[in-house]
């Protein structure tokens, strides 16, 4: 865990993104202009996000197999900080809304952002919100860990249907709608311009290493304060 | 196995029959949250109709299926580790809820034809509509009601732990049941959101058979 490259790496890639992504040429779009820079930061969130989840769903799985105390550290802590991007990449979409999707004064922001895809994204958010209250309602250790594993992989199947079943079926403003003709509900990868990708990729990368390295600090901390609990 | 998971659905069928006085809350509790909205919104339009029918069909499932749980005390928890299957047991008490909540779901449609007017085009498949929806709901919150029941007994809980995860398969029933309400769709897309809709229920049963085991020791 104390390996160091990668960290390096991740604040190169996000000093690259942020100084890239604000300098380089991207092309301009109607209604989108300048804000397409977003991309960079919201979308990414939700590459983040996604893959914490995972993260954190596996290493569910893996306490329910062994019950290693570890293991349940792992795996709430990378749900904490993938509830965290998730938050950040729902603001970033809502300022990115409130200049891209409404269109003339009389709308609030609050009916355009009944959209399937963000309905599914709170969802997301609300039931890791749920994991969260359920681990603080136990006090015995071992149980909080196994009931809140359970639920934890019981959460994340029911995630899949929110995020990427339901946007599929319903149109929206949201880029990759059944409307347009890609199915991906996040977005069209076919319609990322080449000088746009320059930097999308990387930031995606630099902003999940950062995402895992909050976790992993925040692990690191709570096995010290946990060392008398766990028996390597 | 069938059996044992016959035995352990007649336990409860008995149970039921025996402690009258939660059959009939849960009755109760559908009347009166029906008639209070007959109350206060007199023949409410289709789309108002169809999201109040949802609502409720959700308040009453965290009502009859909480108890599921919650009413088996610690050491009766014991007896039927010893004597019966985790797997045996979570069946049954899906099975048992299913029952339940289609019947509470048919009473509340009733219910709600009589104060609130019939403003649904196709009937008997808002009727399909409601059998599915009332089994899928039931099923995710028995899951949620032994999770519940592991924190503390804690009923509030099940609340919060399943209005999350209900809400993906509730938008899809309230969605399929505008297929009910003269909505034109695209053509199988009815089917298609039927077979999505029972595609979770398997989902989540597989999910439970899976962890439930997990969850039943102490």
């Amino acid at each position: 865990m104390q390996k160091s490259w990668w960290k390096i790496l991740s604040l190169l890639l996000l000093i690259y993104t942020i100084v890239g992504g604000l300098l380089m040429d991207v092309p301009r779009l109607f209604i989108l202009n300048e804000s397409i820079r977003n991309l960079y930061f919201h979308v990414c969130m939700w590459f983040g996000m996604m893959i914490l989840f995972i993260v954190s769903f596996v290493y569910s799985i893996k306490y329910l197999r062994g019950f290693n105390l570890r293991n349940d550290i792992f795996a709430h802590n990378f749900a904490a900080v993938g509830t965290f991007f998730g938050i950040l990449g729902y603001s970033t979409g809502a300022i990115w809304a409130n200049y891209t999707w409404i269109t003339d004064q009389s709308q609030s922001l609050g009916s355009v952002l009944k959209e399937p895809k963000l309905i599914g994204a709170a969802i997301a958010l609300l039931i890791y919100g749920a994991y969260f209250v359920l681990r603080g309602s136990f006090t015995d250790i071992d149980k909080r860990a196994r009931i809140s594993a359970v639920y934890n992989i019981f959460a994340f199947a029911m995630l899949f249907p929110s995020i990427w079943i339901i946007p599929r079926l319903v149109g929206s403003l949201h880029p990759g709608a059944p409307g347009s003709d890609s199915g991906n509900p996040a977005l069209n990868f076919k319609d990322i311009d080449s000088r746009l990708r320059m930097v999308f990729y990387p930031a995606v990368i630099g902003w999940t290493l950062l995402g895992t390295w909050i976790a992993t600090l925040k692990i690191r901390l709570q096995l010290i304060k946990d060392k008398t609990l766990i028996n390597e | 196995m069938t059996r044992r998971i016959f035995a352990l659905l007649k336990k409860d069928v008995l149970l039921e029959f025996r402690q009258q006085h939660t059959f009939y809350g849960i009755l109760l509790y559908i009347a009166a949250t029906i008639f209070v909205l007959y109350l206060s919104i007199e023949k409410p339009d289709a789309n108002v109709w169809n999201g109040l029918f949802w609502v409720i069909q959700l308040f009453i499932c965290v009502n009859a299926v909480a108890k599921s749980f919650l009413q088996e005390s610690r050491g009766r928890m014991l007896y039927f580790y010893s004597i019966t299957s985790p797997v045996e047991f979570i069946i049954a008490k899906i099975l048992y809820n299913m029952a339940l909540m289609i019947f509470m779901s048919g009473i509340s449609l009733l219910l709600f034809f009589i104060f609130l007017g019939n403003p649904v085009a196709d009937s008997p498949r808002f009727v399909g509509i409601v059998l599915l929806g009332g089994a899928s709901i039931s099923i995710v919150f028995t899951l949620m009601s032994a999770i519940a029941a592991k924190a503390n007994q804690n009923a509030a809980l099940i609340a919060i732990l399943g209005f999350p995860v209900i809400l993906p398969l509730l938008l899809l029933l309230m969605r399929l049941s505008k297929a009910a309400f003269a909505e034109i769709f695209r053509e199988g897309a009815v089917l298609q959101l039927a077979g999505l809709i029972a595609g979770l229920d398997v989902l989540v049963i597989a999910m439970a058979i899976v962890l439930f085991p997990y969850l039943w020791k102490d």
